[in-house]
């Protein structure tokens, strides 16, 4: 099981829009909710009211400051889940085969019931996707809600990801990175979008779209005045004003 | 990585004991001395096993750790540990009670030895994402920790002294070249990011003030003091104390006073392995190699 | 060994209930999954108009805050010293005789003696109701300390403001200027429109000293000083009015700008000249002489002077276009470059006029006068507290709305869209009442729009009528009164001692007040005859928060999931510009413990107290409960609460009679209904006979409200004419100086109060609320708080290394009010002369049910402590707006200075008793 498919039939997976992410954490806790009464073992919290509380939750959005040369430093919100890569180290270090990559849609899972929460994937992995469950002792990630993109008690519009249905300002993308046509493809083609260290070989099959260039007011001719204000007085600049009226 | 004392212990014990464990395959020891030495060897590797299972969250279903060995090392580890323990038992049997079987088992283990210590340090050497363990230093230095290991239990001076040689030799290597590992390969903020486009990225707020896994298990920060103090200790007790012993302490004393001063020194080590070790992901929460 | 295989299509729940969320303000609606009667999971409603399916982090976190630990479970009377935290559990029956035990002999002689005022509270048309009936002149609700500015310098000048009020055109605008911090109001909404401008490449400038969330993503970030912005906005409008880039057409169609102002020196100087019919009137271009405003076919003169008297436009013109206005006169007060505001005003005039459209809708205005089509202009803006909690927050509210103005931008396509009921002039809404008499209710509603000094709420004797000097020569417009203002004034005995304090959802003793510790004194505070300086404190809180030890008597609310609650019309419903819309809450689950729904608290007090229209004729109840008076109760003729699936058949809308099957239509609709705005209606709503004519027939008005936006402030005037001593009411003499300058009819720009005072302290600190949190609402949220459980003071990069600071150090930030030691954070993105940090964070220990030990209650803090209730200079005149009485919050000036590593914020506190045990696991 641990072996990789050599293909998937189909690549799923998010493509973020980093030029859009406001960060404000709802794919954080969609995802909680959604995930804690949906595969597996719920998503626990220890010491949830305590003086250092902490828990389980499969995506996680940071937020960085990035100084370019020659401008005001930016803020970037990153929101930070399973990339599902193609060449997943997580799924190849598994001793007892609960990781495994899907060989029909290449999303990667843990069968919980063969997971002996050794934390070996969590090592693997480059992106921090993994975290172990405190409660239930298995490794918990992101499962790209497979139990809701096929679910057909769902109405056929809510078959996405929670993350990516709660996402108020739509950064969040779901589709097949497989199929050049797809819309994601098309979106990643349009706006270069990127993988999360291409150095380690893992292939993402989630991409990031960058930020748009920021802070260069286009070159944008400033206003040119009516007139010399000053010479013609306000009488002046009201007859210039209203004549053209 | 939080150098926890489960797989410390584990590394320590089953190394040393694999080690010891080799060296009786191939020598061996006879009646009742025999048993003790071979209880030894398999008591050092069984609790260094064990250990292994105390940081399993379920360890009732590790005997699923048995069928990827096609592409775990740590599933390899399981079955190279176990054939291994396997193969020697009929050796020990015959040395203690005087079969008279040989050395054939005794040599097919002492080989498994060996690859129950290159699987369990390839568990570690395999990790892209721990560049610091990704390089051959890592099994290097287990297998020499095995090998000296042994020979110090066995109180070996003419092969102890040059295994110990070897050890510091590989030790001083792995600590000398593991400090540029993380920086030359490649990753960074900007690459973990992908915003090195922009420009210098750094973080501007965490996305959890709470606790979570990744923070407890793969960021650890050690001090660059503290870190040098940990590395004088794991040379002088692992490689100097014993070597010290073995040439110089006469007696039995010797072979006790090297083992006691490398198991600390060992114990050393192998913290020190782990809590320098920088995993990648801690790039995302901000934390640069060195 | 194949894939395991995955069950998926896994059954979701029992059954999904559709109600309004209440984790913030937003009231989005959300589909509550019930398994085993059990709530199981929270996801936003698809069909509903604020946030179609989408949900933020504190929405989707809500399941947590239905099990919260810190949720109360019984009513409470304090037995103790108050702040003790001993209470005893009572009776609901005990609780409400006491109560009534205390308020019935104050109604009887002395109504104002209850002040009753109800914070975060969204059903203010009832509970401002219920404290008219009682009689009692002090009332309001949290918008004195939250955003009136914004909202009363958008209905004072183009009859709507932002949020509920209004929104931009976000299917067609090209470009969005946000100023100021927003992301609490509204939330959603918010992010959509961003999200959909973003899809289509339209560009977002944010204009904030802070560059985060909605400014993150913005593609271009101006980082203004705090407190500037009113003068960056005049300065656009100077640079527009040089370069003739403004909309004339619509300046003389729709606004006073062509109305004619009086010159004649003498009391009615500055006035808006009227006719005999005391109608104000314009010089109609095509004859050169005087025309009805509204007159048909009439061609307003933007530049006639008649006999003497010069247009609006002319003096607006003059204003603005002084050199005073010029960028490069601005620049180094505003912290932005000359060039980038001649850029930003460029960028303004290309979207604005280069890339109009028309969108060929036929429309008649009120003059009678048919058009073929709309003319778009596709620039948009928004703002919130950013701009508005300061203490020229008004005006320059006031500000943007011209510019929008003079850029012909809003209610046309691609601009600013106002919602319906909105828009809504001045004149459409009620005056303030405030006379008070013994056993009588109030004549009218408390909150409502002044239009000169006779509408003050002052006795003979010129003292305040209001606990919270609402409606004085202090803050003449303060149209949502000042509950940060109502316990200092009330233990100060200033203007008037009260008997009995009754608050609702609002955490007066910690982060909802300015100068918190000194509030918990005044709190505790005892006089001369041992008893306490404010006697009787009840309050209601759904949760343990740092409020409740200092009550005498609680009544313990339910969550938002076990109540019926009613976003109506007739306060702040969720319309869009396309529809007006209305919701309720109903209990989607039933409370297990003994707590009941705030209204029905107060309806039953009604009737134990005999209130007028909560008892029928012979002393009984007149509603059920809340969920009852939802249904029936009857404001105007055919007018409810809801608009909604109204007469006896549940068709009509907007007027019907009550229909007793309403709430489970309702119910069934998703919780919320909506009233849509007919085709050709969606726009020029002020000016659109067919909008006029379905507003009319939908209640929102009694007959069709046409009216000019108002460029020129007509009520302002008469305010600053007393000031000037005309009039036979006059302020007192300290605030003549400043109603001078605050109530200037154009727009204007002051530095904000406390300047002088602010020598020596450089550093301009501000808060702002994290996305996934709301304060006192979700900060206690067990999955929230690990994401935002304890906050740092940002600091930009000059005081960061100008200090020498390094990770985890902390900082001493001192003003003229006191000082706070806090972990302090360096940002690069930030204004080189502010700090800040996320508002609320901070806990006291002890409260909403944490470990003392929590970081909320250890590194969490407060700058409220920072932040004095009054000016400097003796007074207690009150640090707000001088206008509208706003908190002005973000007036704050700092010094920080380094202090190295430390563990613990201070101040720190005693801990609070707990009424409620600590939290331990999730439930």
């Amino acid at each position: 099981m641990t072996c990789l498919p050599p293909k998937t039939d189909r690549k799923l997976g998010l493509v973020i829009d980093l030029d859009t992410c406001v960060g404000c954490h709802a794919c954080v806790t969609a995802c909680k909710g959604w995930n804690d009464q949906g595969y597996g073992a719920p998503l626990s919290d220890q010491d949830p009211y305590g003086a250092d509380p902490s828990g389980t939750f499969l995506n996680r959005v940071h937020s960085y400051a990035v100084q370019p040369d020659d401008n005001a430093a930016q803020i970037v919100n990153f929101p930070r889940s399973c990339l599902h890569c193609e060449d997943a180290p997580c799924v190849t270090v598994c001793p007892t085969g609960a990781s495994y990559k899907r060989a029909e849609d290449g999303i990667v899972l843990v069968n919980e019931d063969a997971c002996i929460g050794c934390g070996l994937c969590a090592w693997a992995c480059p992106y921090g996707a993994r975290e172990m469950d405190q409660a239930a002792g298995v490794m918990k990630k992101c499962t790209l809600c497979v139990d809701r993109i096929y679910n057909e008690e769902l109405p056929e519009e809510d078959r996405q990801p929670a993350c990516v249905r709660t996402c108020p300002t739509g950064a969040r993308h779901f589709g097949d990175l497989g199929d050049p046509d797809s819309a994601v493809s098309r979106l990643v083609a349009e706006r270069e979008g990127f993988a999360l260290m291409p150095e380690l070989g893992t292939k993402p099959v989630n991409r990031y779209l960058p930020p748009r260039k920021k802070d260069r007011p286009e070159e944008a001719s400033l206003l040119a005045p009516l007139l010399d204000i000053r010479a013609t007085g306000l009488a002046g600049w009201l007859d210039r004003v209203l004549g053209r009226f | 990585m939080h150098p926890a004392p489960s797989v410390i212990v584990f590394t320590v014990l089953s190394g040393m004991g694999f080690g010891f464990l080799a060296l009786m395959g191939l020598f061996g020891a006879s009646g009742w001395t025999g048993f003790a030495l071979w209880a030894l060897g398999y008591g050092l590797a069984v609790a260094g096993l064990v250990a292994s299972t105390f940081h399993l969250g379920n360890p009732q279903r590790a005997l699923l750790a048995f069928t990827q060995w096609r592409t775990s090392w740590l599933s390899r580890e399981g079955w190279a540990s176990v054939v291994t323990l396997g193969l020697l038992a009929p050796q020990a049997l015959s040395d203690w009670l005087g079969f008279g079987w040989g050395r054939g088992f005794g040599i097919a283990g002492a080989v498994g030895c060996v690859a129950t210590v290159f699987c369990t340090s390839m568990i570690y050497a395999q990790l892209r994402s721990v560049p610091r363990w990704h390089h051959w230093t890592t099994p290097a230095v287990f297998l020499a920790f095995a090998v000296a290991g042994g020979l110090v239990l066995a109180g070996n001076a003419v092969f102890g002294l040059p295994a110990l040689c070897v050890l510091g030799v590989l030790m001083a290597v792995q600590w000398q070249g593991g400090a540029g590992r993380f920086a030359a390969a490649g990753s960074s903020m900007e690459t973990a990011t992908g915003l090195g486009r922009i420009g210098r990225v750094s973080v501007f707020e965490q996305p959890h003030t709470g606790g979570n896994y990744l923070m407890r298990e793969m960021i650890f920060s050690v001090g660059r003091k503290h870190a040098a103090r940990v590395r004088m200790i794991a040379m002088v007790a692992a490689v100097m104390l014993p070597a010290l012993a073995l040439a110089f302490v006469p007696g039995p004393a010797a072979g006790v006073l090297a083992a006691g001063a490398h198991l600390l020194g060992a114990l050393a080590h192998r913290w020190l392995f782990f809590a320098e070790a920088e995993h990648v992901v801690g790039l995302y929460y901000g934390r640069r190699a060195g | 060994m194949g894939q395991p295989k995955v069950e998926t299509s896994p059954k979701v729940s029992d059954e999904v209930k559709k109600t309004t969320c209440y984790m913030c303000a937003c009231r989005c609606g959300i589909n509550v999954h019930l398994t085993s009667g059990k709530v199981t999971y929270i996801e936003g409603n698809r069909d509903h108009p604020v946030n179609k399916g989408v949900l933020c982090a504190k929405g989707a976190s809500g399941i947590m805050q239905v099990t919260a630990p810190s949720r109360l479970r019984a009513p409470l009377r304090r037995v103790g010293p108050r702040g003790s935290g001993a209470f005893e559990e009572i009776t609901w029956d005990e609780a409400l005789e006491t109560a009534v035990s205390w308020l019935k002999p104050l109604r009887e002689e002395a109504p104002e003696k209850l002040a009753f005022f109800t914070g975060r509270d969204q059903s203010q048309s009832f509970t401002g109701w219920w404290a008219q009936q009682f009689g009692t002149p002090n009332y309001a609700a949290h918008g004195g300390f939250c955003s009136v500015n914004m909202a009363a310098a958008g209905i004072y000048t183009i009859g709507g403001a932002f949020w509920e009020f209004g929104q931009p055109d976000w299917a067609h605008t090209k470009l969005f200027v946000l100023f100021g911090v927003a992301e609490d109001h509204d939330s959603n909404p918010i992010k959509i429109g961003i999200g959909r401008l973003k899809a289509r490449g339209a560009k977002v400038i944010g204009v904030n000293p802070v560059r985060t969330g909605y400014n993150a993503v913005a593609d271009e970030w101006v980082g203004i000083t705090p407190g500037t912005d009113g003068l960056l906005i005049l300065s656009l409008i100077h640079c527009l009015l040089q370069a003739g880039k403004i909309d004339l057409d619509y300046l003389a169609r729709w606004t006073n700008a062509p109305l004619l102002v009086n010159g004649t020196e003498g009391p009615d100087k500055g006035l808006i000249l009227k006719n005999a019919e005391s109608q104000p009137f314009v010089i109609d271009k095509r004859t050169g002489m005087p025309a009805p405003w509204d007159g048909a076919g009439v061609q307003p003169d933007l530049g006639a002077v008649w006999q003497g008297h010069r247009t609006v436009f002319q003096h607006m013109a003059e204003r603005y276009l002084s050199e005073e206005y010029a960028p490069e006169a601005v620049a180094g007060r505003c912290g932005v470059p000359a060039g980038r505001i001649r850029a930003l005003a460029a960028e303004l005039a290309r979207v604005a006029f280069d890339e109009a459209f028309e969108l060929p809708v036929e429309w008649t205005d009120f003059r009678g006068d048919r058009h073929e089509g709309m003319t778009g202009r596709p620039v948009s803006f928004h703002a919130m507290r950013g701009i508005s909690a300061h203490s020229n927050g008004f005006q320059t509210a006031r500000a943007l709305h011209l510019l929008q103005i003079l850029l012909g931008t809003v209610e046309v396509p691609g601009g600013y869209r106002l919602k319906p009921p909105y828009p809504k002039p001045v004149e459409a809404h009620p005056t303030p009442h405030f006379v008070a008499a013994p056993g009588k209710p109030l004549s009218g509603p408390h909150l409502g729009y002044v239009r000169g000094p006779e509408n003050l709420a002052l006795k003979e004797d010129g003292t305040p009528w209001r606990i919270d000097k609402g409606f004085t020569w202090e803050n003449p417009f303060s149209a949502h009164g000042l509950m940060h203002m109502v316990i200092p004034n009330a233990h100060a005995g200033d203007p008037y001692k009260v008997d009995t304090l009754f608050l609702y959802m609002a955490n007066m003793s910690w982060n909802s007040s300015m100068n918190s510790a000194r509030v918990m004194e005044m709190l505790t505070d005892r006089g001369e005859d041992g008893e306490y300086v404010i006697p009787r404190i009840i309050y209601s809180d759904a949760y343990a928060s740092e409020m409740v030890a200092y009550a005498d008597l609680i009544l313990p609310d339910t969550t938002y999931l076990e109540r019926h609650d009613c976003i109506s019309l007739l306060d702040r419903p969720i319309s869009e510009p396309d529809a007006a819309g209305d919701a309720i809450r109903w209990p989607v689950v039933e409370p297990d413990r003994d707590v009941r729904g705030f209204q029905s608290v107060l309806l039953d007090l009604g009737v134990r107290l005999g209130l007028p229209g909560m008892v029928t004729e012979d002393g009984s109840a007149k509603f059920r409960d809340y969920a009852d008076y939802i249904v029936n109760h009857i404001r105007r003729p055919g007018v409810g609460p809801l608009i909604g699936f109204r007469g006896a058949d549940g068709t009509a809308e907007g007027r019907g009679e009550a229909n007793p099957d309403q709430l489970a239509r309702y119910i069934e609709n998703g919780g919320f209904y909506q009233a849509h705005v007919p085709e050709g209606a969606a726009y020029m709503k002020p000016w659109n006979m067919a909008y006029q004519d379905w507003a009319v027939a939908t209640s929102f008005y009694e007959s069709p409200q046409p009216y000019l936006f108002s460029i020129w402030s007509e009520p302002m005037r008469k305010f600053q004419l007393a000031a000037e001593g005309h009039g036979f009411l006059q302020p007192p003499d300290h605030l003549r100086a400043r109603l001078k300058v605050a109530m200037d009819p154009l727009p204007v720009w002051y530095p904000p109060f406390g300047e002088e005072a602010a020598e020596g302290y450089p550093v301009h600190a501000i808060t702002q609320r994290p996305m996934a949190m709301y304060h006192s609402w979700g900060s206690q949220n067990a999955w929230l708080r690990q994401i935002h459980g304890k906050n740092y003071l940002y600091v930009p990069t000059a005081i960061w290394e100008g200090q020498g600071f390094a990770e985890g150090d902390y900082a001493r930030v001192t003003s003229p009010n006191g000082q706070i030691v806090v972990p302090v954070a360096h940002m690069a993105a930030l204004n080189p002369d502010t700090v800040w940090t996320w508002n609320a964070i901070g806990k006291r220990r002890g409260a909403w049910a944490l470990d003392e030990g929590a970081a909320e209650a250890n590194q969490g803090f407060l700058l409220n402590h920072l932040i004095s209730e009054v000016l400097p200079g003796g007074g207690r005149v009150s640090n707000s707006d001088p206008v509208t009485g706003q908190a002005a919050w973000f007036d704050l000036r700092v010094r920080v200075e380094r202090v190295g590593p430390r563990e613990v914020a201070e101040p720190v506190f005693p801990v609070l008793p707990r009424v409620v045990p600590k939290g331990r696991g999730r439930a």
